[in-house]
């Protein structure tokens, strides 16, 4: 078993699609969110959307960390990298995001900050460790699945009592994220959006458990099935989904058995808890303010929060006029609604923060999917 | 964002820290989050941390799964 190809067999996918075809109620359509941008990138790159009955349409969500990070924030690490003289680490996938005045950190790295690409926390850490004399500088972003790694290196910087090592909190929740797609008030703003369903997060969901899903089924009635990012545990999910809303059921119940449990990873939660608090209110790109919807770092911590070692001010700024990533980001509109898909806007030189992690919509329907719009016509 | 890869223990190098093989691949990684990992186990990793375990039976019982309802029986 190496939990990989096994879950990937294309003549299962095909058998998976016959079921799901006779099992969709002809009389009506169904609309289920992905909130993961990890199941976008799959559902676009395997061709699962393919597969599906033409009745299924499955809406994309906010769950790319890279994608709902505000300009602000990343103008913030920006300048601790241009006007403090840090070195900044982060995720490679932050490097391209767009910020203010035409910059991005890799551009801000061509005129000269020191910023660097990360696989792990841990290795910024290192960093810290083997150049004292530089101040160090996590930019940490993510869901649930990212965020224990980085409250490891923040107790153990503690524990080692290094003074030159600090974390830019931007983590966020993921079930506060679900919340608001329900019921935020900007809804009116775009368009209802009619949502028969969640497909939730695998990975995400190890860390916190099935548990945190229960009100969406109870509270608002919408069934919830985590799913395992392979093409067939989708399949197998969202067969799932239209089972529970032919049977007039909205309940919790797990694709992802293999790797979720109802409680998640304990050992996890509590390093989370004992390093991170609610913040009262974050900014969403896309979204905008969210109550309780991210984390950040304790009191306890203060001498590691980078927000307070530099007396960071964080200010809003708005997206280009015509990007369409909120309503994208939000589900009631799709990429090739937007005038700068595919024009102005691609992976290369993204101007949306959709375009630029491979989890985002827009991306992901660039790379697999934009040749999809184009009609076929004999020569 | 969220990637993470299933990862087989093949060391334990000290409370917090493994050796796993991905695909061929050997990587230190931290077991820091999850301390119940022996030798063997499959986790799964991202960000060079084993942020959970995989269950053999329970993936056993998905793989039979999907070719039941493949057949059309379940």
């Amino acid at each position: 078993m190496k939990y990989v190809d096994e879950f990937r067999d294309g003549a299962l996918a095909r058998n998976l699609a016959h079921s799901l075809a006779a099992a969709v109620d002809p009389a009506r359509t169904y609309s289920f969110m992905e909130f993961c941008g990890g199941h976008t990138h799959a559902l676009a790159r395997y061709g699962v959307v393919d597969l599906l009955p033409a009745s299924v349409r499955m809406v994309h969500g906010p769950g790319c960390p890279v994608c709902v990070l505000p300009i602000g924030r990343i103008d913030l690490a920006i300048g601790l990298a241009l006007e403090r003289g840090v070195i900044l680490c982060t995720y490679g996938d932050v490097m391209r995001v767009p910020a203010s005045g035409g910059l991005s950190l890799l551009r801000a790295r061509a005129r000269g900050a020191d910023i660097r690409m990360v696989y792990s926390p841990a290795d910024a850490l290192q960093l810290a460790r083997t150049h004292p004399q530089r101040d160090v500088v996590f930019l940490a972003i993510g869901f649930e699945t990212t965020t224990p790694p980085s409250a490891l290196v923040l107790r153990q910087a503690a524990r080692e009592g290094l003074k030159n090592f600090s974390v830019l909190c931007c983590h966020v929740l993921t079930p506060s994220a679900i919340t608001h797609i329900l019921e935020s008030p900007e809804v009116a703003q775009y368009g209802t959006l009619a949502l028969d369903g969640f497909v939730g997060p695998a990975h995400v969901s190890i860390v916190i458990g099935s548990a945190p899903y229960e009100p969406f089924a109870s509270a608002w009635h919408k069934p919830v099935v985590i799913s395992g990012f392979e093409p067939l545990d989708m399949m197998q999910s969202i067969l799932m989904l239209v089972r529970q809303v032919n049977d007039g059921r909205a309940e919790v119940e797990n694709q992802f058995t293999r790797a979720v449990n109802r409680e998640g990873n304990r050992a996890a939660q509590a390093v989370m808890a004992e390093v991170f608090e609610l913040r009262d209110s974050f900014e969403w790109r896309g979204l905008g303010e969210v109550a309780h919807s991210a984390l950040k770092i304790r009191p306890a911590f203060a001498a590691f929060d980078a927000e307070q070692r530099y007396a960071l001010q964080y200010r809003a700024v708005p997206d280009h006029k015509q990007c369409e990533c909120g309503a994208i980001l939000r589900g009631v509109r799709q990429p090739t609604d937007c005038k700068l898909f595919g024009t102005v806007c691609t992976p290369e030189n993204p101007m949306g923060s959709c375009m630029v992690s491979s989890e985002g919509s827009c991306a992901a329907h660039y790379t697999y999917g934009r040749w999809r719009d184009i009609p076929v016509v004999a020569a | 964002m969220c990637l993470a890869l299933p990862a087989r223990v093949v060391e334990l190098l000290d409370a917090d820290t493994a050796i796993v093989d991905l695909a061929g691949v050997r990587q230190q990684v931290s077991i820091a989050l999850v301390p119940e990992a022996r030798v063997g186990d499959y986790v799964i990793v991202h960000v060079g941390h084993a942020i959970g375990m995989l269950d053999e039976t329970e993936a056993q019982a998905t793989l039979a799964l999907f070719a039941e309802l493949a057949r059309g029986t379940a």
